[in-house]
């Protein structure tokens, strides 16, 4: 690898000028796929995967400071505690209507509208925030894991 | 109200692990409190739903206000509700214990998130009316099972839980491919719905291979013999709640409550389906205990053990007739009850001594009275020895087996509940009785002698409260004591396919 | 028809891998081959001839739409892989950390 030399510092210019440039407008796509969740294909799972994505694609590309200042592991792991509260707290609010994850809403809105489908978006965004929160807190598990006695690293061969 | 309750089982636990998850960290000993008082009122709100079902009849809850075939279904008749005690009973008492075992691991909280999922996924699948909801509560409750036979992270317990979450993944790809080919054939995954559709279609041989697929996949979970080889691994590398947890109601409420519901709720039982249940049930009968008595790592000899009882079960299930099914029914009961105890007494062993291998053990009566006498009450109590709730159960399957013509399977049986008192004297022989070994004398891999006291307060009241219905169970048989507990749990199978018209009767459709 | 006995070839390659590969990391990939044989089945089983996405549009006449309820039950189906393929990975790095090796007949220190 090229950037071996500086290998905290995340990867060469290239990569990291095209990051700073892409990985708005992939926060900004997922947020999109999220929110139309309820009118066209997508929804809370799909979203939350490609917001996940734009902070893996940091911390891939400037290292894990950097990705963690943005998003660090407690406050991803509360986020993710949080939405699946959330998600709860909106099918136990069904009962207002008589029924748990009862649709609660009396005015669902128009159809193809982005205020529309009553709960569906809120449920989204709760699943959004699972699902975003829990595959970064994965990835960052799994890459980050140290080898503390025994076994070698699996990087330097096998 | 009433109907609401059903929906209690799945919600209190899942809120209750997330907010564990939420404040645990932070707060030290919130997620004792948070999980036993979740627990508790599980157990109550169970206990109370065996007296609304014996008042109400079958309760079906509509999710979403969405009407059953086309939304999502729970229902609790008698034998969701049977289960439902089971399970929160005895995750009740496991969580009690954990208070004090689960001490000398460092993240507690994250240990009760794991539990509480497990426990919102069994009672999702007890409680589920719907075939796909199951298969998503099934998942929920074995990835999270996965999770905590791995808590330890050190060798046993990785290797395996890497065996476990194969063969579990294997089981849950059949009863996924199963619920495919059925939903192909009836287009719908209510299970009242699919009985309902069969009963007018005529079941074919699609229907067949599926119920060979559910057979294996939920034995596979259910650890039936030739479907068996992951749980000695699992079941004792799991810390002690746990093993307590797995072999206590998680093999049930997965395995055999599926297989049950599947087979003579929906698809309708035939004689091909119990002979192979028959066959399969003598099978893990023999199987497990022969290979029970060849055991001196003292939990792996329990898992063992687990395989063996849960033969019995499925082999009163396999006789079909309703003394049977009540048998059976019982012997699930109590198998949780006191196989249960027996891992909390292993474990309490295990936190005195600091070993499992009953060769390094022996005279612990001496030192540790309270888990002595609840250890040798629960080996009775699975033996079969005439006081103790085992007794009855596997009286009652032997007799029904008898009754059915069955004499040769009733043969066995009482071989094996034989061979299970060899071992069980085996073990109260090596670890309680007798004079302590020479390598707890002198300290050597061991804990001292002079060192071993008896476990915690909370630990100690667990054990007892479960040896308080070890001795006890046996009056669940009597009618006026039980009320309905077992009848109407009975009357849920015995009925068969009706199970769809009381669904969409009690709807009003 | 012959798609699903392609699904089916899928499904025993996948059952195959589990079962005679050594490596911890081929036997995870074979679990994913068969689960994404399974995944593939049910959705095939809502499929129909010339049949469209299931997507209501808003000037567009629905006609001969595939099933769509399989596809969300394969999604959710997909989405517990995930979690179950995550655990898995975790726990084969742990027993890399532990054994140093993926080679399962070298990982035995449970007996019986």
């Amino acid at each position: 690898m090229s950037g071996s030399k500086r290998q905290e510092k995340g990867m060469t210019l290239i990569v990291k000028t095209i990051t700073r440039l892409t990985v708005g407008l992939i926060l900004l796509y997922g947020i999109y796929i999220l929110l139309h969740g309820h009118v066209s294909p997508g929804g809370g799972f799909a979203g939350g995967v490609i917001i996940a994505l734009s902070f893996i694609h940091i911390m891939l590309a400037y290292g894990k400071e950097t990705a963690f200042s943005k998003l660090s592991k407690a406050k991803a792991s509360l986020l993710e505690s949080l939405g699946a509260i959330l998600f709860i707290a909106i099918g136990i609010l069904g009962f207002t209507g008589g029924y748990f994850f009862f649709n609660f809403f009396t005015d669902k809105g128009e159809a193809f509208r982005l205020f529309s489908a009553g709960i569906i978006p809120l449920c989204n965004i709760a699943i959004s925030m699972k699902v975003g929160a829990g595959l970064f807190t994965i990835f960052v598990i799994l890459v980050l894991l140290k080898f503390k006695t025994g076994g070698k690293d699996p990087r330097q061969g096998s | 109200m009433g109907s609401h309750l059903v929906t209690l089982f799945v919600i209190l636990p899942l809120a209750a692990a997330f907010l564990n998850l939420l404040i645990g960290r932070k707060m030290k000993g919130a997620p004792d409190i948070l999980a036993n008082l979740a627990t508790l009122a599980l157990l109550i709100a169970s206990v109370f739903s065996v007296f609304a079902v014996a008042k109400n009849g079958i309760f079906v809850y509509k999710v979403g206000s969405w009407v059953p075939p086309i939304g999502i279904a729970m229902v609790l008749d008698g034998l969701a509700a049977f289960m439902l005690v089971t399970v929160n009973l005895v995750a009740f008492l496991c969580t009690v214990y954990s208070v004090n075992y689960m001490e000398k691991f460092t993240s507690k909280w994250s240990f009760y998130t794991l539990f509480l999922l497990m426990l919102a996924g069994m009672n999702g699948v007890i409680i589920s009316g719907d075939m796909f909801n199951l298969f998503v509560f099934l998942e929920i409750a074995s990835v999270a099972s996965y999770a905590l036979v791995a808590f330890g992270t050190e060798h046993e317990e990785l290797e395996a839980t890497f065996k476990y979450m194969v063969m579990g993944t294997v089981g849950s790809l059949f009863i996924l491919l199963g619920i495919a080919l059925m939903y192909s054939y009836t287009s719908t995954l209510n299970m009242a719905d699919i009985s309902l559709t069969l009963a007018q279609k005529g079941l074919g041989n699609i229907t067949l291979f599926v119920s060979i697929l559910f057979i294996a996949g939920f034995g596979l979970k259910a650890a039936l013999v030739p479907f068996h080889a992951w749980l000695p691994d699992a079941h004792p590398s799991a810390p002690a709640p746990i093993s307590a947890m797995l072999s206590g109601v998680l093999i049930k409420s997965l395995g055999i409550y599926t297989i049950v519901r599947v087979l003579y709720n929906v698809i309708g039982v035939t004689k091909e389906f119990t002979n192979i249940l028959l066959v399969l049930g003598v099978l893990s009968m023999i199987v497990g205990a022969l290979l029970a008595m060849g055991q001196w790592d003292l939990k792996r000899l329990l898992a063992y053990s687990s395989i063996s009882q849960v033969g019995y079960i499925i082999l009163g299930i396999g006789i079909g007739t309703p003394l049977a099914i009540m048998g059976a029914l019982f012997h699930l009961f109590n198998h949780s009850v006191f196989k249960s105890l027996l891992f909390l007494n292993s474990g309490a062993i295990e936190y005195a001594s600091g070993t499992r291998d009953m060769r390094l053990m022996g005279g612990l009566r001496e030192k540790l009275p309270i888990t002595g006498w609840t250890s040798l009450i629960a080996s009775m109590s699975i033996a079969g020895v005439p006081p103790f709730n085992g007794f009855f159960s596997k009286l009652i399957i032997i007799f029904a087996a008898v009754q059915a013509g069955y004499i040769g399977y009733g043969f066995w049986a009482a071989l094996v509940s034989v061979l299970t008192l060899a071992y069980f004297i085996s073990v109260q022989k090596n670890v309680f009785f007798g004079a302590p070994s020479k390598a707890m004398l002198s300290g050597r891999d061991v804990a001292k002698w002079d060192d071993i006291k008896e476990p915690p307060l909370f630990m100690r009241l667990s054990m007892i409260a479960l040896a308080i219905i070890c001795i006890f169970g046996g009056l669940l048989l009597i009618p006026a004591v039980s009320g309905n507990f077992l009848n109407a749990a009975t009357e849920a199978l015995t009925a068969g396919r009706d199970y769809a018209n009381t669904i969409f009767g009690s709807l009003g459709l | 028809m012959y798609l699903y006995f392609l699904c089916l070839i899928l499904f025993i390659v996948g059952i195959y891998c589990i079962l005679r590969k050594r490596n911890l990391i081929k036997i995870i990939i074979g679990i994913i081959i068969a689960e994404y044989a399974v995944n593939l089945f049910f959705a095939l089983a809502g499929y129909r001839i010339d049949g469209r996405a299931p997507i209501y549009s808003q000037d567009q006449a629905i006609a001969n739409m595939v099933d769509p309820l399989p596809q969300a039950l394969v999604l959710t189906a997909i989405v517990i892989g995930l979690a179950v393929t995550a655990m898995m990975v975790a726990i084969a790095i742990r027993i890399y950390e532990k054994y140093g090796t993926f080679d399962i007949t070298k990982i035995r220190k449970l007996h019986g």
